[in-house]
């Protein structure tokens, strides 16, 4: 039995399809050129499938998180190309749209381990960036708004914290890199920035390196061997009765 | 329909009574439940203990086991694979270790097999997408370790165990808890990006069921640092990744152990042969199978394919009679619907309020029981009825600027700020509209805290595996689970490949399984593992041909 005949054992509720259309209007939209009618109100990413495509690249977390979707599209009657996630987009009348399969951006590989976090390293390992020529387009073809130019001149000077904190909410979906004229790969080197500043540049836990060398030291393992020892309702009442610091001193955190 | 803010009118003459008694609602906090009006919670409003969610299976080692229908379905279908299809004398890769699934736990256990000694050619990570499409990545509020003096791995096992209904294995939440640290100090070196205060100290929030603050987060982006970091470092050693090649089944010798799998080239349709001396099964959770008909915040590959080829070579399962669902999926926008909106809004003071502007529950009780009070407050008509029907609870975001400084939202939710933003809806002004939405797998297949199945060769990590949440987890143990499960995996697998001898390569469990099919009388209409999930518009599908 093929794949195709197995979903149709599961017949397609047409009535359902014909109701949602219906009640929600229709758009146009054409993918990849072609025109398809789906649903007014659908994500880019639900519109294709509505109209029979079955993703395999293009689709990853479904909800923003993975940059799989980058869109590019363009609605008729404008020159202007935009950008965006096709889980997040709603689609939109005439809209000309297309995905990215894969983004061909090299990496550089180094062993953060035997790096320093100066004000060359990032120069050194990505050195394109001094051809950045700050027109922009990398910061307005980012889904997230994220300032792409802004934080590659701060790498280009070598501030690296800074780097690290505009890029921080990147995606890597490499819509960035696809559109940059000097070839920078702006999300490997932000990649870069950030493992520099958590491993070198921002203060670390004392309280974490303490914490290990109890737990090293075995401090707490008779506690938890007896909590495993006990029978049900020992430890249902230990439980119960414990406090709750949310409780007592309203949300955490700072 | 006229729409001020993001919302029709309505539904902003509800937020109204919501603003005017925030006041109150600040200062007046719900008490946590006790232990009997829980479980009365959950009898009566959880999916896990509804009647005609579940049903028993028919077939192989667990017959007789309740499961979830949507997962006996595929466990009583044929195997995708027909044995006769595929030439085992050409392998294709031949590894010591292979690691099906490339994200969180995947990855960690590539990186610690390769640190115990197995060198980088002899592994390969397939996976079914991207290196990285995982839930692992969308994970948003936090990791869980417990570092501060005001805390201890004690009581974080106290509160994984009791989270878990005291059903977990514990020798496997002992080894979350006390993991936890020597996991965080790994994730400094690596460099991941923590929120710390001035002095280097992380800033830790409460979660749902925890009874200190021992939240680590970045931003609202957790997984993806976490996720991203771990994958830029698995890139930088070049360990071998096959992409868009899912492993639909797993390879087995005539001695009964588990000796690699057959994966399936998603853009050629090939399959490939991978022998190999161990296999870790990191595949993750099975969202996407839309278990009682609940929407998922998981990602598109989460199909559960580890469960049903590891029940094909004979590996038992534990604790998938629960599902969990969380209790803060997005109910409006409709494209947002089942989207996750993190645990964290709620550790950082915003509280579930209904249709008056009212609260009914202790904002962070564990996951099932906070989901079963929001649906029960929905039944009983105190939820807020969306435009598509879809019922929902308000969660007062606004608080959190009141409480820890206005902009707090913008800088530690600025993921959640910026998928509202989308649709016209400022979180930092009005509330969000939420209802439970399928989020993980609690139960899987069966480990020990070598992460052993019981099929001698097969390991198992993350989401897949069942035992160490029991019948519930918290909020950031999965995090937690595929660093510290994932590294276990990736020792032990290590050391068990230096003695593994394999034997001649057979796919006849297969053929036993479906003979098992037949003694039950099973007919199949499905073959499963299913790979990817089926979304296709219904009238499109209903005029596909198979001609090409």
């Amino acid at each position: 039995m093929t794949k195709k005949e197995q979903i149709l054992i599961e017949k397609p509720d047409l009535k359902k399809a014909e109701d949602i259309e219906k009640k929600a209007g229709t758009v146009e939209v054409f993918i990849m050129g072609k025109s398809y009618k789906v649903p007014a109100g659908l994500t880019i990413m639900k519109a294709l499938e509505y109209a029979g495509y079955r993703y395999i690249r293009g689709c990853g977390c479904r909800a923003g998180f993975c940059g799989a979707c980058s869109t590019i599209y363009r609605k008729e009657d404008e020159q202007k190309l935009g950008f965006d996630l096709a889980c997040q987009k709603v689609v939109e009348d005439k809209m000309y749209l297309v995905q990215l399969p894969f983004v061909p951006a090299a990496k550089a590989e180094y062993d953060i381990d035997k790096l320093e976090a100066t004000e060359s390293t990032i120069f050194d390992i990505y050195p394109e960036i001094a051809r950045c020529v700050s027109c922009n387009t990398c910061t307005k073809s980012c889904p997230q708004d994220i300032e792409v130019m802004k934080y590659i001149q701060r790498a280009v000077r070598g501030e690296i914290a800074k780097c690290a904190e505009i890029s921080f909410d990147c995606i890597q979906c490499g819509l960035c890199a696809m559109r940059c004229p000097a070839d920078i790969k702006h999300y490997h080197v932000s990649q870069l920035a950030r493992r520099l500043r958590g491993k070198y540049l921002d203060i670390k836990s004392k309280n974490l390196a303490k914490r290990l060398k109890e737990v090293e030291s075995r401090k707490f393992d008779s506690e938890i061997e007896k909590l495993i020892k006990m029978d049900n309702k020992e430890i249902l009442e230990l439980y119960k009765n414990r406090k709750i610091e949310a409780e007592e001193k309203g949300p955490g955190g700072d | 329909m006229k729409v001020t803010d993001g919302y029709p009118e309505y539904m902003m003459k509800s937020i109204k009574l919501v603003e005017e008694k925030r006041e109150k609602n600040m200062s007046q906090p719900v008490k946590p439940m006790s232990m009997k009006a829980r479980e009365e919670a959950l009898s009566k409003h959880h999916p896990d203990y509804m009647k005609g969610t579940k049903r028993k299976l028919k077939v192989g080692r667990d017959k007789g086991m309740l499961l979830y229908n949507g997962i006996v379905d595929l466990l009583e279908a044929k195997p995708v694979l027909d044995p006769k299809d595929v030439d085992l004398s050409k392998i294709d890769y031949d590894v010591d270790l292979l690691i099906i699934g490339g994200g969180g736990a995947g990855t960690v256990a590539a990186l610690f097999a390769y640190e115990s000694g197995v060198s980088k050619d002899k592994i390969l990570i397939v996976t079914k997408l991207r290196h990285g499409d995982a839930n692992s990545m969308m994970a948003q509020g936090g990791i869980q370790a417990a570092d501060r003096p005001e805390d201890n791995p004690t009581l974080h096992y106290l509160d994984i165990f009791g989270g878990g209904h005291f059903t977990n294995k514990p020798e496997l939440a002992r080894a979350l808890a006390l993991d936890a640290p020597g996991i965080i100090s790994w994730h400094e070196e690596l460099g991941i990006m923590y929120d710390r205060q001035e002095d280097g100290e992380f800033q830790e929030l409460s979660g749902g069921g925890t009874c200190r603050n021992r939240m680590h987060s970045a931003k609202d982006y957790t997984g993806m640092e976490l996720m991203r970091n771990i994958r830029d470092k698995a890139r930088n050693l070049e360990i071998p990744t096959l992409e868009f090649c899912p492993v639909a089944e797993l390879l087995m010798d005539d001695k009964g152990q588990v000796a690699g799998g057959i994966a399936f080239n998603l853009e050629t349709f090939e399959y490939y042969v991978i022998r190999a001396k161990a296999t870790i099964l990191a595949t993750g959770g099975s969202g996407r199978l839309h278990l009682a008909n609940y929407p998922t915040t998981n990602h598109y590959g989460a199909t559960g394919d580890g469960l049903i080829m590891a029940y094909h070579a004979g590996a038992n399962l534990i604790d998938l009679d629960t599902i969990q669902i969380h209790p803060t999926g997005d109910a409006y926008p409709e494209p947002l619907v089942g989207i996750l909106s993190t645990e964290k809004i709620r550790g950082l003071g915003a509280i579930p309020l209904n249709k008056n502007g009212d609260p009914f529950v202790f904002p962070l009780e564990p996951r099932d029981v906070e989901s079963a009070m929001f649906i029960q407050e929905c039944k009983q008509g105190r939820g807020i009825v969306t435009p598509t029907g879809m019922p929902g609870i308000w969660l007062d975001s606004p608080m959190i600027d009141i409480i820890h400084g206005e902009g707090t939202i913008e800088t530690k939710l600025a993921g959640e700020v910026r998928k509202f933003k989308r649709f016209g809806i400022d979180m930092a002004k009005h509330p969000i509209l939420v209802y439970p939405t399928l989020h993980y797998q609690n139960g899987g297949v069966e480990i020990n805290e070598k992460t052993e199945t019981k099929i001698p060769g097969l390991f198992a990590a993350g989401e897949i595996s069942g035992g160490v949440h029991g019948k519930n987890r918290l909020m950031g143990n999965s995090l937690l689970d595929f660093n510290v499960f994932g590294r276990r995996s990736g020792i032990y697998a290590a050391k068990y490949v230096k003695k593994a001898k394999i034997g001649k390569l057979t796919l006849n469990h297969l053929d036993k399984y479906n003979k098992m099919l037949k003694q039950a009388s099973i007919k199949p209409a499905k073959s499963a593992p299913i790979i990817l999930p089926e979304y296709r518009g219904e009238m499109a599908i209903s005029r596909a041909l198979d001609i090409f």
